[in-house]
């Protein structure tokens, strides 16, 4: 692995499911502690690319690697202990356990406790300074105690970014992070974001153009399973081709309305 | 109690309400023998223990892991086979094993079969685990007739557990030594399963009970975890097997039955399966329909039926939850409010209760039990089932029962709604 | 060869009950997600009233009467029982499944008693249809399969000729849209759960005399079917249906073979005496192993193909 190797490299990926092909070839390249965004209109297969990328489905044809390393067809729990966490669109926690167990579950694997039957997980500092410490991160320490189904939405889904980060994976994938929050809500899981991810490789599904064009560095447009376009923000806002893709409205607008 | 770590020192302050807890329900387990005693009370608390351990034991996968399994005694009946051909090999002086170690054979006798079917059957998950779980629980009942050597045919294997040099007088003869031994093993074996749910594993394996797939993206093959808990459930299974061996001192192809996997299940739910001591609790109440009841009365599973229906339907969450719901309102200070509309819907319950019983006993006698007349007596009254009375009075008391239900029910409600000022 | 067609035509008449048991018991789970424990229970149910009203207005009659009160059971349950439960999940609505099978083996046993009872085939079926030989095929037997094949040739023309038909299709597989649709489905439920206990109450009709009629020939009964519809696909009809005459033939000729491992070791030249290790083993003929067959085929298929012969759905 070189200093130049892609974190994530999707070459010409394709996905089927029975006679329709979702994924008509995709290219993609993230490189290392880049911040990129997938945008697209619904239904362009955004969600899917992220199945494809964390383990969920495996490609039909085409390469995934991770790190230079090939991991299509590989199981979640592979992809994630090579260090590649997702997030869930549709909040995806540990329901009835509290918020800091929650956290806790998550750095289980990545402290080496694996299925351990004989340790005692209140005698395990590591894991719960680094429960504690992602409990801070995300500001929920008030709320540790509280049981997971009980949180209010916007409250959920931080605690699904700090599950999706709290094992320490180098590459984050955040599938509609801001999905149904108000914009106080969703500045604020910007900022939550942009701390959470310092230093890591941030690939993100999102609609909410502000909060793309305010974090990202690179942005790929996804329409009907192929990559329009795939270049910094400004190159993205003047281009023609995904302009049309987003059916009349300006990108300009979209990011007015916002 | 102070540690130095580095610069910094940290308190711990000693567990004390874990070690009072256990300790309590050790003397618990101690005395209750000297507060019950005779031979059917003994008989019955070490049917007890042993079926705590067999719930407990049932709930890593129900409770803790959420996987629901209809052939669990498999594990516990085929622990028990093998202790009691290893007891008869003592027996025979071939083995050297103390016989109160004789549990723990049987123990890893059914981790080594969990180890077995669980390869198979935890490849699936949800109900297409459940069918394979009883097709599996079949298998290897229909096979019981196949192996006589190994399950003894029809009439089982039988054994003598008084064998080997006594130690400190104790030959494991009288009811009450194997009581003791029945509670010793308990008491470890309860110890032993609650600290498991605080390690790693025990809550990884709520985690897949609460979002299995979620866990695959926080680096656990669930699979795996699936497997891993249905060998140590499968290995305490087996130390309750061999207690059972041990205190009945025959095992038959019964032990490893559907009606043995259908009774867990029944107690485990029945006391609770969202919390740790539901199943101890369940387990008492399921020994005492199954060995006392069924002494008083031949409907006694329509009744243990009928109450694990009412359950499933009103209270899922078991006689524990029951219990755990009053905890807030004893704590605030609400709890003596509610006694009334309480003390109201258990007059209903009792009066519905009467109804069922007259019924159902009166039917059995009519249509079952005529052969010496339908002259019969409940609770001291002495009626004939085969007069118009009585059914009236059934009758009426369903009418008054249901009534009075309706109407404590809403009470109840309405307490609990307002916080008890209604 | 008579022997392998007669045992051939049983094994068909068998696996056609099954496939009656298993049908109901796919579409229930099909539509509702509940695998329905107390499906084996309704055949039992039909069996004893047919048994009773036999005994009173005779067989005839008791063939349509008997499926209809089971359907009416059965639409109770799902209004009164599973529709209370169906809000605490499918592991709920299983258990309440599961407790209901139980209640109604006791309240068999409570009501008719603890012996079978002597449900018999009427004189006008008793008897052999044709012989072969020395082999004879029972009329009952034919009755039966002519039952079972109306009642498939019935359940299909409704599914596929008439609306509610389309609408039970629909919502086998998308219930939530069947419904913002203005369909009332939970009425369809209902009609589905209590058509599903009528088709097993049915088998019951016609199997409880072929077989014997006991308290607990569900159990016996139950098990097997659930092999069926796990081995066939959970969801699928015709895997339902392929599945049922694989395992009714498959038993039918397992229990006449009394050929055993050592048999064919003796063909080889190697004898088999109680010296031999595993020799009880190496002994066991098919026929002794016959009642483990089905469940040996579940295990094999779900090591193989979890999914069943034709399944879509997982459960």
């Amino acid at each position: 692995m070189t200093a130049t190797t892609p974190a994530l490299e999707l070459t010409d990926v394709r996905k089927r499911f029975g006679q329709t092909e979702i994924i008509r070839g995709v290219n993609l390249c993230v490189q290392r502690g880049e911040r990129h965004a997938m945008i697209g209109p619904n239904g362009a297969g955004k969600s899917t690319t992220f199945n494809l990328m964390s383990g969920r489905f495996s490609p039909t044809s085409g390469s995934v690697k991770l790190n230079g390393e090939d991991i299509g067809g590989k199981p979640p729990f592979e992809i994630y202990r090579m260090g590649l966490s997702r997030s869930f669109q549709i909040t995806n926690i540990f329901h009835r356990l509290s918020v800091f167990e929650n956290l806790r579950c998550a750095v289980l694997w990545a402290l080496g406790y694996r299925y351990s039957f004989w340790h005692r997980l209140s005698a395990l500092r590591d894991a719960r300074l680094r429960a504690e410490e992602v409990l801070e991160l995300i500001g929920m320490t008030h709320r540790r105690h509280a049981q997971a189904g009980m949180l209010t939405y916007a409250e959920q889904r931080a605690l699904e970014i700090g599950i999706t980060i709290a094992g320490g994976a180098e590459v984050i994938l955040l599938d509609e992070p801001t999905a149904g929050m108000s914009r106080s809500e969703s500045d604020h899981a910007v900022e939550l974001i942009r701390k959470v991810t310092v230093g890591k490789t941030l690939i993100m599904v999102e609609h909410d153009m502000s909060v793309v064009f305010g974090l990202a560095d690179r942005i790929s447009v996804l329409v009907y399973g192929e990559v329009i376009a795939s270049d910094t923000p400004e190159a993205i806002r003047g281009n023609p081709k995904v302009r049309e893709a987003y059916l009349g409205t300006t990108l300009d607008d979209a990011v007015e309305a916002a | 109690m102070a540690t130095m770590t580095g610069t910094t020192m940290h308190y711990r302050p000693l567990n004390l309400a874990r070690w009072l807890i256990w300790g309590f329900t050790a003397l618990v387990m101690a005395v209750l023998p000297l507060l019950f005693p005779g031979g059917f009370a003994v008989t019955l608390l070490s049917q007890m223990g042993v079926m705590i351990i067999f719930a407990l034991s049932y709930n890593m996968l129900l409770g803790q892991t959420g996987m629901l399994s209809f052939g669990h005694s498999v594990y516990a009946g085929l622990g028990a086979f093998i202790a009691v051909h290893v007891l008869n090999m003592i027996g025979a002086g071939k083995v050297w094993l103390p016989v109160s170690m004789l549990p723990l054979v049987g123990g890893l006798a059914g981790a080594f079969f969990g180890v077995l079917f669980g390869y198979v059957t935890t490849r699936r998950s949800g109900t297409t685990f459940a069918m394979i779980t009883l097709g599996i629980g079949e298998m290897v009942f229909a096979s019981s007739l196949m192996f006589p050597d190994f399950f003894g045919g029809e009439g089982g294997i039988s054994t003598n557990r008084v064998v080997g040099e006594p130690f400190l007088g104790i030959t494991f003869g009288p009811g009450r030594q194997v009581y003791y031994l029945i509670a010793a093993w308990c008491l470890v074996s309860m110890i032993g399963m609650y600290a498991w749910t605080q390690t790693p594993l025990g809550r990884i394996a709520n985690a897949v009970r609460d979002n299995p797939e979620r866990v695959e993206f926080i680096g656990y093959n669930t699979q795996r975890v699936r497997y891993l808990v249905l060998i140590l459930s499968a290995f305490f299974a087996g130390i309750a097997g061999a207690l059972s061996a041990l205190n009945f001192e025959i095992v038959s192809a019964e032990n490893v039955s559907a009606v043995r996997s259908g009774g867990v299940l029944l107690a485990t739910f029945i006391g609770g399966a969202g919390v740790f001591f539901g199943p101890v609790l369940g387990a008492i109440v399921f020994i005492l329909f199954a060995v006392a009841l069924s002494d008083l009365t031949k409907a006694w599973l329509l009744y243990l039926g009928l109450f694990f229906v009412l359950m499933v339907m009103f209270v899922p969450g078991g006689l524990a939850s029951l219990i755990l719901r009053q905890v807030p309102l004893i704590a605030a200070g609400r709890f003596k409010r509610m006694l009334p509309s309480y003390a109201q819907g258990a007059v209903a319950g009792l009066l519905l209760l009467a109804a069922t019983i007259l019924t159902v006993e009166m039917i059995y006698k009519v249509q079952v039990d005529s052969a010496n007349g339908t002259a019969m007596s409940l609770f001291g009254i002495g009626f004939d089932a085969g007069t118009l009375a009585p059914w009236l009075v059934a009758g009426l008391l369903w009418g008054v029962g249901a009534l009075a239900w309706r109407y404590a029910a809403a009470r109840v409600r309405a307490m609990l709604e307002t916080g008890g000022t209604a | 060869m008579e022997f392998f067609v007669i045992s051939l035509l049983n094994g068909i008449s068998y696996g056609l009950l099954l496939f009656m048991l298993s049908s109901g018991l796919t579409l229930i789970f099909s539509m509702m997600g509940v695998l329905n424990f107390a499906h084996a229970s309704f055949y039992m149910l039909g069996a004893y009233l047919a048994y009773s009203i036999a005994g009173t207005i005779g067989f005839w009659p008791a063939l349509i009467v008997a499926p209809l009160l089971v359907a009416g059971a059965g639409a109770l349950v799902e209004r009164f029982g599973l529709r209370t439960v169906h809000k605490y999940g499918h592991v709920a609505e299983l258990l309440f499944t599961f407790g209901l099978a139980y209640l109604i083996e006791e309240g068999v046993k409570l009501v008719w008693g603890l012996a079978a009872v002597p449900y018999r085939i009427p004189p006008e079926l008793d008897g052999p249809l044709f012989t072969v030989f020395t082999s004879s095929f029972p009329k009952y037997r034919a009755f039966m399969m002519l039952v079972s094949l109306a009642m498939l040739l019935g359940i299909y023309l409704v599914l596929t000729r008439t609306r509610i038909g389309l609408v039970i299709q629909a919502a086998l597989t998308h219930p939530e849209m069947v419904e913002a649709l203005g369909h009332n489905v939970p009425r369809v439920f209902m009609m589905v759960f209590g058509g599903g206990a009528a088709l097993a109450g049915l088998a019951g009709v016609i199997g409880g005399n072929a077989f014997v009629t006991e308290p607990s020939m569900a159990a016996a009964v139950g098990s097997i079917v659930f092999v069926v519809a796990v081995v066939g696909g959970m969801g699928s009809l015709v895997g339902a249906f392929i599945a049922s005459i694989l395992i009714g033939v498959l038993q039918t000729f397992a229990v006449t073979i009394d050929a055993s491992a050592a048999t064919i070791f003796a063909g080889l030249g190697m004898t088999v005496t109680d010296a031999t290790p595993l020799s009880s083993l190496w002994k066991l003929t098919v026929a002794q192993v016959a009642p483990v067959l089905p469940y040996l085929l579940l295990v094999v298929m779900l090591i193989v193909r979890p999914r069943g012969l034709m399944g879509t759905r997982e459960g």
